[in-house]
């Protein structure tokens, strides 16, 4: 129920302002900067670019990488998006790192007294180093899809020759997951209406079922899609849209994300040789 | 299985990239052929069927419980290149959209998931289909074991990145017993449900399970 649930928070959270009503949508924050504004395969390449740098910082450079989170959060801040809601969907990668958080506790090789605990120094370095690469890239990506809408985010991949097939896989995904979610929610309801209650191992048959009778029911429904596309004229490929010229000027923009923390990387490197 | 930004080596992330988007050139390719134009739509609902059943919750004992991966239940399924494109699909969407899962290590989850749990649990699947009788009860049966099976060989995959390229401290064959031991586990969990839920369709829709279809008898001609 993670993903779920986190929609449907995001969804109270955000009512106030949003367009559109697939999933993708509702994580979009309706705003009009300049970052809001840019290509979307631009901002992939950028988001992409600046967790590349992120990687590749080694992590006892502890200076570059506050140089990263203040520089994030102005860019977070030019975007508008609030800290909270940055925050808060950055919640996501705690059950992931959580692998990182266990590595100074279970290690070996030399200690170090940090306040109560004694801790392995490897890993904690290692560790800490994990939580604070994924927590850049976490809010990295959540800058993208909060300035990005999904749609946007899909044609940008297609641009940077995504196949189009994957493209049209994924297109649908977006426009029928609520309509696949909501069947879910039904038959939940119609479940417990009828009296059951998910408690262990013995009730593993009727949620099957369920899931059984959900594959059944998008299965025919991507048929009735398909023939009703057919039946509109659909021959595999569907209708592109004009693009628009991208100048150098509009490069360098999106470009800047990257190259301020190339920036930093470099001024970590001189400033560790002197 | 999300693996965050920062894990893995940049080299690491890179051999991943290539391998999974080879994978999922051949997994195209063979997509095309199988189910021609209505790739799109049926592959889409798949995804939509696999991001949806991910957040099925399964209680399994004081309080915690489970949910599906559902690599090899959606090869049985649709096949397994449609498969393959499916969980690719959720795992960028996931990534994307959801920042769930580190955007350089796309390429290395889309291996574990999409490519080693699809391809192994279907694998297991046909192999299994081949020993037990050719009937309609064999299916869920061989199903469910290519679920089994599936999920501790993704961990495994999960392993050899580690190995390869991990910025992390534990050794490799602690990684190795402690990443399969669990997802052992995890895959008996995996193996029941995949079993269920393709014995849930196949009682009432036998004609869209793929691995069944594969097997159907052609039509006699008798005389009257």
């Amino acid at each position: 129920m993670r993903v779920s649930q986190k929609i449907r928070r995001i969804k109270t959270q955000e009512n106030k302002h949003h367009h559109g009503h697939d999933v993708g949508e509702r994580l979009y924050l309706h705003r009009h900067t300049f970052i809001h504004a840019l290509p979307s395969h631009l901002k992939i390449v950028a988001a992409l670019c600046f967790i590349l740098v992120v990687v590749s910082t080694p992590v006892t450079q502890w200076g570059a990488f506050l140089a990263y989170f203040l520089w994030l959060l102005i860019v977070v801040k030019v975007a508008q998006i609030p800290f909270l809601t940055l925050f808060k969907r950055a919640l996501i990668e705690i059950p992931f790192i959580f692998f990182a958080i266990l590595m100074p506790f279970f290690g070996s090789g030399e200690k170090v007294q940090v306040g109560p605990l004694d801790l392995y120094r490897e890993g904690l370095i290692a560790g800490s180093g994990i939580v604070v690469k994924g927590t850049l890239g976490v809010m990295t990506a959540i800058i993208l899809s909060t300035t990005t809408t999904a749609r946007e985010i899909l044609r940008g991949l297609e641009r940077l020759r995504l196949p189009v097939l994957m493209v049209q896989i994924a297109s649908f995904m977006l426009r029928y997951i609520n309509v696949v979610n909501d069947e879910m929610e039904r038959m939940k309801v119609a479940r417990e209406s009828r009296g059951f209650e998910a408690t262990g191992m013995k009730s593993w048959k009727v949620l099957a079922t369920a899931a059984g009778a959900l594959f059944i029911r998008s299965y025919e429904r991507g048929e009735r899609v398909h023939l009703s596309m057919l039946s509109r004229g659909y021959e595999g490929a569907l209708p592109q849209e004009q693009q628009s010229k991208i100048n150098a000027s509009i490069w360098f923009t999106a470009m800047i994300y990257p190259l301020v923390a190339a920036i930093i990387f470099v001024a970590q490197l001189l400033i560790g040789r002197m | 299985m999300h693996i965050p930004d920062g894990f893995l080596d940049v080299q690491t992330s890179v051999i991943f990239t290539g391998l999974s988007a080879a994978g999922v050139a051949v997994a195209l390719k063979g997509a095309r052929s199988q189910l021609d134009e209505k790739t799109a739509p049926l592959a889409g609902l798949t995804a939509v069927f696999i991001f949806a059943v991910q957040m099925l919750n399964f209680p399994v004992a004081a309080g915690t419980s489970g949910h599906l991966l559902g690599g090899a239940l959606a090869a049985v399924l649709v096949g397994p290149w449609a498969a393959t494109l499916a969980l690719t699909i959720v795992l960028l969407v996931q990534a994307f959209l959801f920042a769930d899962g580190g955007l350089t290590a796309l390429g290395a989850s889309t291996f574990n998931m999409s490519i080693v749990g699809v391809w192994v649990g279907y694998g297991a699947f046909l192999l299994v289909r081949k020993i037990l009788p050719k009937n309609k009860a064999s299916i869920p049966i061989a199903a469910a074991i290519g679920g089994f099976v599936s999920v501790p060989m993704a961990a495994f995959s999960f392993t050899l990145q580690y190995a390869m390229g991990a910025t992390a401290t534990f050794s490799t064959s602690t990684v190795l017993g402690a990443m399969v031991g669990t997802h052992v586990l995890i895959g008996i969990g995996e193996g029941l449900i995949t079993g269920l839920t393709v014995s849930a369709v196949i009682a009432s829709r036998s004609d869209l399970v793929y691995g069944w279809k594969n097997n159907n008898q052609s039509l006699e001609i008798r005389n009257a």
